[in-house]
């Protein structure tokens, strides 16, 4: 008989002292985990999922406490234990991986240090033997250089790295229970997937018991057997995950579903064919550093980049981190300075220094940002923020501006009677919209959107990106949408250019994502993307825990592949020695790569038929 | 040190030269070029023209501004600082005799007050919140407000006149054995203390509480660790270089007290010294002592400096 | 005493309030006294340095009106007197009376230090804002100019100067000044690059504002707060100097007296305790320990419900 590893009755957290006011935001949670399950807590931001997975050591964060209910590890009733007991219990019975791994360590202190402390501080194996197990864990972990990467330093390891030797730290001592808290959340998505694997693989290995908190419905699918949904602190759903992805009951999980399962938007071709594309640009590059005889800076941010957005239409562009998408969209908006290239709108050269601009030009494009927190200014009402371009590029006053403001509300799904208050008292998908609405207040005829829903939850992201959609509908706007998301991507845009490492690698129609041959690159970005189906994971651990082909000496041109560092297709002799031809794929996509279009589309079928 | 960090501290000693050199041409501009003319003043009203000409080019006020300066720059790293237009002794001498005397009065507030601020300011920043964080809290917010020559008259009152344990005043002659040092120095200490505490424990609270409230100490605590046991083996490694930081800005305040203390306890040291020379507009008697404050001043935030520098771990090991 | 915020700290002087400060108390139903409120806002402590700031700034203004004896009048044949109902703060090396010799020199001391802190913060903050968001040349001019500035203590730099051009009213005024703007500008030059940062600075930038649109709307009104808050240390910082300089002798000349030269002149007493010694300098601790209070009490709440920098 399976026995409950976990129980929790009507936990209930609260967050303030009396004589404050003193909220609520666990209100009576119930859940349990067999031994050897896989619970996932799935919520937005503020639903309290954190807070649960730390009680479940038995911790509150500074500024609440744990008012009520009960929880119980095994035996173990943790909310009677004193702070004595509650020691004990962390990192020995329950283990914790949190967020932020560059958070969760010391920066003065080696790994191997930190990974082995728990073991020595509940006295359970000499230093030696955790030593030992530590490298072992880290070879289970797929991890690079088992032996020595615990002589490193936190800021020497990448974040992938990071999280899993967080792992490592919290399995050291064999706990019964682990708590993953939001692990892969900060990662790329082509990161994201090896850790998710080495996770999964580690957990099943040695039986453990985890809860895993997320907020991302489909990483969840793959990691966990059980799924709770939490709202506002309360539980709206609680069954296994086929039942919950197949037939939610709750509306909230429905909704949820819904935002994570965009449908593809049609494609708009542009109504005429205009021989001048709105957005032109040619063989942008720009960075930081000393610019050398060849016009390249020291540190290249953006290489040789060129793109076309037509009229009414939408480009999205995907990357990574490290990528250049952000400097691409300040590039254009005057923001910050090129090194080379020419941006052209409607066929006529933008300056590229902000003072040089006309008042046409600044109008013609508008920026919207991703942190809606820091892009309204604190000190200023709504209708103070609106105002300001109104007159500055219309010369709107008085009346007609009051009109035309709250026609721009409107427009946003806002309510007038927010005109009056400040953006501190709004909530982030009110900001976003204000963010828009002031782009929109300027008229313009291309909008640039930064990763605009990356910091949303998912359901209030869905909406802005509605939102969008309908505004694109209705006032015949152009985008340059710039996001990590494919899905977010695939759901508005019509062209898709894809950046990696500064570099454009692929460049087509939207379709071209959708089945291959594709560019090397996007096929590890559209392979890493979690699928909502649970055992997608367990299908792609081949590639993800694969090894890449061996790679030889390179050359010293400079234009290789960027690429060449982490694909799967490389080819020694030559990907380290000559830059890559462009080539035309079936689909129309342009890309750059040694490989033939057949090729490409044979290795990367093999690896869907595999899967 | 890796190349990084060596790189780094080699352009924060340039830095600092450059400052001294900045700050050699400011005093020289205020004390040397605005006044007026010495000469004139030198000779008074009824001088006749050809009288301050002919004292104006002795003392070599006639040449343009720039020559005087790099002149008198020359002059200033080589030692000599000219001669005091007081007592018509050598300025650096003078210096000389009385520099030893400030150094021990501030080389034993240090010793006294650092350890003091230190365990001060770390332990009201572990107990945050408690009821002893926060009296500290407002005694040190409290004395650092309060004037150098408050606490003196405060101590000289209670320690020399009520109690009689102290001497008012300091003779720097009876320091021949360790009773007579502590009778000598316990009140100027004293009252460079108070305050120097005071501002060293707030910010040393400040620096500790900053790495107190890092996400990693969080972690910490979930492994399963005793709050000391986070505080001495996971934060204080990581604020060694801000208080270090913290101890030698506090320290850097010494420049500013210790002038009114060597005053009120007439202390033979040379704040004393600078003070009347400014009572007696003495100027290159002025200008040596101003040099010389300036350059110890840089000297001690160039250290706090080098101590965040050093103290990064990602600068040590990249 | 320096106690100037250095060029190179970044261990700031301020503390960051503690994170599990509790909330300011919305309106509630329940109707609490406006006093309550008032303890609430500013918590007891603070509320004893507003008193004193208050009082001070009153005495200030009518310091001459209500004082029991007037001008430099010899009421007394007792010299050092201690304390009693004729003198309620004894009398002086000539036989005045000490409260109204302490109360004339309100004026000077708290006038003085006022007049000096509103010209080193107005010029401090309106040249950091220059330097943040002019250019690079123009910033590493300042910031070089301003850091030499710092470099030299303030009491050192005071006495330089006097010995210079003398103590008059204006020049120590011009002094202390002078003295504290570096500090001013370094503080306003960070909490401005901060603010330039943010996104809300870059839209405008983008949208083509110039300039001088972009300091007075977007940043400023975010750094005000903070800027008070420095505001009030700078008084304390000139307070001290101004009265240290009195004290040597070579601030505010007689006949005009501040409270530093009423310690100076009456330093004879202290070998008796006289009240004369120990009242000016207690009335000077008081007014710097008073701002003190009510800084770090506005800090710690007024940080929670403002935006912008912190």
């Amino acid at each position: 008989m399976t026995t409950n590893m976990i129980e929790v009755k009507g936990l209930r957290v609260i967050a303030g002292v009396a004589p404050d006011p003193v909220v609520e935001i666990v209100k009576g949670v119930d859940f349990t985990v067999k031994k050897g399950e896989v619970l996932a807590l799935i919520g937005e931001s503020g639903s309290g999922k954190t807070t649960i997975a730390l009680a479940l050591l038995g911790y509150a964060r500074g500024g609440c406490a744990i008012a009520g209910g009960s929880v119980k590890i095994g035996d173990t009733d943790v909310l009677s234990l004193d702070a004595r007991g509650r020691r004990a219990l962390r990192s020995r019975t329950v283990a914790y991986v949190a967020q932020s791994a560059s958070a969760g360590f010391n920066p003065a202190r080696t790994i191997m240090d930190q990974v082995t402390e728990p073991a020595l501080l509940h006295k359970l194996m000499t230093a030696a033997a955790a030593r030992e197990k530590a490298v072992v864990l880290f070879r289970s972990l797929a991890l690079p250089n088992p032996e020595t990467i615990g002589d490193r330093y936190p800021h020497q390891v990448s974040g992938g790295q990071l999280q899993r030797l967080m792992a490592a730290m919290a399995l050291i001592t064999d706990p019964a229970v682990v708590v993953f808290d939001e692990p892969t959340t900060a990662l790329d998505v082509t990161t994201q997937i090896e850790v998710l694997a080495a996770f999964k693989g580690v957990v099943r290995e040695l039986g453990t018991t985890a809860v895993y908190v997320s907020h991302d419905l489909a990483v969840v699918a793959q990691m966990a057997d059980r799924i709770v949904v939490l709202n506002g602190g309360r539980v709206r759903e609680n069954g296994t995950t086929a039942q919950v992805l197949d037939a939610p009951v709750d509306e909230y999980t429905r909704q949820l579903l819904a935002a994570t399962r965009r449908p593809e938007a049609e494609l708009t071709m542009p109504d005429e064919a205009r021989d001048v594309p709105l957005l032109e640009i040619r063989n942008l590059s720009a960075g930081y550093g000393r610019i050398d005889a060849h016009g390249v800076p020291a540190v290249r941010v953006l290489d040789d980049v060129s793109l076309k957005i037509e009229r009414g239409c939408t480009l999205g562009v995907i990357g990574e981190s490290g990528s250049g998408k952000t400097t691409l969209a300040r590039v254009i908006a005057g923001l910050v300075d090129r090194a080379h290239g020419e941006v052209l709108l409607d066929g006529k050269p933008l300056p590229a220094k902000l003072s040089e601009r006309t008042l046409e030009q600044y109008r013609r494009v508008q920026i919207v940002f991703q942190n809606a927190d820091t892009a309204l200014n604190p000190s200023r009402t709504i209708a103070d923020i609106l105002a300001r371009p109104m007159n500055f590029y219309h010369g709107l006053r008085g009346a007609p501006a009051q009109k035309r403001m709250l026609e721009l509300l409107d427009l946003v799904k806002l309510p007038a009677s927010i005109a009056k208050r400040q953006p501190g008292g709004l909530s982030g998908g009110q900001k976003q919209r204000v963010n828009l609405a002031r782009a929109l207040a300027a008229k313009p005829e291309l909008i640039l959107c930064d990763e605009v829903t990356s910091a949303l939850d998912t359901v209030v992201g869905a909406a802005i990106l509605d939102l969008l959609a309908e505004l694109r509908r209705e006032l015949n706007v152009s985008y340059m949408f710039i996001s990590h998301d494919i899905s977010t991507v695939r759901a508005i845009c019509d062209e898709v250019i894809v950046l990696y490492a500064g570099q454009c690698v692929e460049a087509g129609q939207r379709d071209a994502l959708s089945h291959p041959p594709y560019h090397p690159y996007t096929g590890l970005l559209v392979d890493s993307v979690p699928a909502l189906r649970p055992g997608w994971l367990d299908s792609r651990r081949a590639m993800a825990l694969g090894t890449l082909p061996v790679l030889g000496p390179e050359s010293d041109v400079r234009e290789l592949c960027s690429f060449r560092s982490r694909c799967a297709a490389r080819i020694d002799g030559k990907c380290n020695v000559t830059p890559p031809a462009r080539k035309t794929l079936p689909s129309g996509a342009e890309i750059l790569c040694h490989h033939s279009a057949d090729d490409l589309a044979r290795m990367q079928s093999m690896e869907t038929v595999t899967a | 040190m890796k190349v990084h960090a060596q790189r780094l501290v080699a352009a924060r000693l340039g830095l600092a030269v450059l400052t001294l050199f900045i700050v050699s041409m400011v005093v020289f501009g205020i004390t040397g070029l605005l006044p007026g003319d010495a000469a004139q003043q030198a000779l008074g009203q009824a001088a006749t023209p050809e009288q301050v000409t002919a004292l104006r080019h002795q003392f070599g006020l006639d040449q343009p501004a720039v020559t005087r300066y790099l002149q008198w720059l020359v002059h200033v790293v080589t030692g000599n600082f000219g001669t005091s237009l007081s007592n018509n002794l050598p300025v650096s001498e003078l210096i000389a005799t009385r520099l030893p005397n400030s150094l021990v009065l501030a080389g034993l507030t240090a010793l006294v007050s650092v350890p003091l601020a230190l365990v001060i300011g770390i332990a009201s920043a572990m107990y945050r919140g408690s009821l002893v964080d926060r009296v500290l809290n407002v005694l040190t917010l409290s004395t650092v407000a309060v004037p150098e020559f408050l606490v003196a008259t405060i101590a000289v009152l209670i320690f020399a006149v009520k109690l009689r344990w102290l001497p008012a005043l300091s003779y720097l002659s009876d320091v021949s054995s360790f009773g007579g040092l502590l009778r000598t120095y316990a009140m100027p200490v004293m009252t460079l203390c108070c305050v120097i505490v005071a501002q060293m424990a707030r910010m040393t609270r400040a620096a500790v509480l900053d790495q107190l409230n890092a996400s990693y100490v969080e972690m910490a605590l979930l492994k399963g660790a005793t709050p000391m046991r986070v505080v001495l083996r996971h934060v204080l490694p990581n604020t060694i270089g801000p208080i270090a930081n913290a101890v030698a800005l506090s320290l850097s305040y010494l420049f500013g007290g210790v002038v009114i203390v060597e005053s009120i306890f007439n202390y033979p040291g040379l704040a004393s010294l600078m003070v009347d020379a400014v009572t007696n507009r003495d100027m290159p008697l002025v200008q040596g002592c101003v040099m010389v404050f300036c350059a110890a001043y840089l000297a001690l935030v160039l250290i706090a400096d080098l101590a965040q520098i050093v103290s990064n771990p990602r600068l040590r090991q990249r | 005493m320096n106690r100037n915020v250095s060029s190179h700290a970044t261990t700031m002087l301020y503390e960051q309030p503690p994170a599990d400060a509790p909330q300011e108390q919305a309106p509630v139903v329940v109707k609490r006294g406006a006093l309550k409120r008032l303890v609430d806002r500013f918590s007891v402590l603070g509320l004893i340095g507003l008193f004193i700031v208050v009082f001070w700034l009153a005495v200030a203004f009518v310091g001459p009106v209500i004082a029991p004896y007037k001008g430099g009048a010899f009421t007394s044949t007792e010299v050092f007197g201690s304390y009693s109902p004729a003198h309620l703060l004894g009398t002086d090396y000539l036989g005045r009376d000490m409260l109204s010799r302490i109360l004339y020199g309100t004026q000077y001391t708290v006038g003085l230090a006022l007049a000096s802190t509103v010209a080193a913060s107005v010029i401090g903050t309106f040249f950091g804002l220059i330097a943040a968001v002019s250019g690079r040349w123009v910033d590493e001019v300042l910031s070089r100019l301003f850091d030499a500035l710092i470099s030299i203590p303030s009491k050192i730099l005071a006495l330089v100067v006097i010995a210079a051009f003398g103590s008059s009213i204006p020049m120590l005024m011009m002094v202390a000044a002078l003295a504290y703007i570096p500090g001013a500008f370094r503080i306003s030059r960070s909490l401005a690059v901060n603010i330039m940062t943010l996104e809300y600075v870059q839209v405008a930038k983008a949208r083509g504002e110039k300039l001088f649109y972009i300091a007075r709307v977007e940043v400023l009104p975010n750094m005000i707060h903070p800027m008070l808050a420095d505001f009030g240390l700078r008084f304390v910082f000139i307070v001290l100097l101004l009265s240290g300089l009195s004290f040597l002798g070579l601030g505010v000349q007689p006949p005009n007296a501040d409270w530093g030269s009423l310690v100076r002149e009456n330093i004879g007493g202290l070998s008796e305790g006289a009240p004369a010694v120990l009242m000016p300098a207690v009335a000077i601790a008081t007014l710097t320990v008073g701002v003190n209070l009510l800084i770090d009490s506005l800090r710690r709440h007024g940080a929670r419900s403002h935006g912008g920098a912190q």
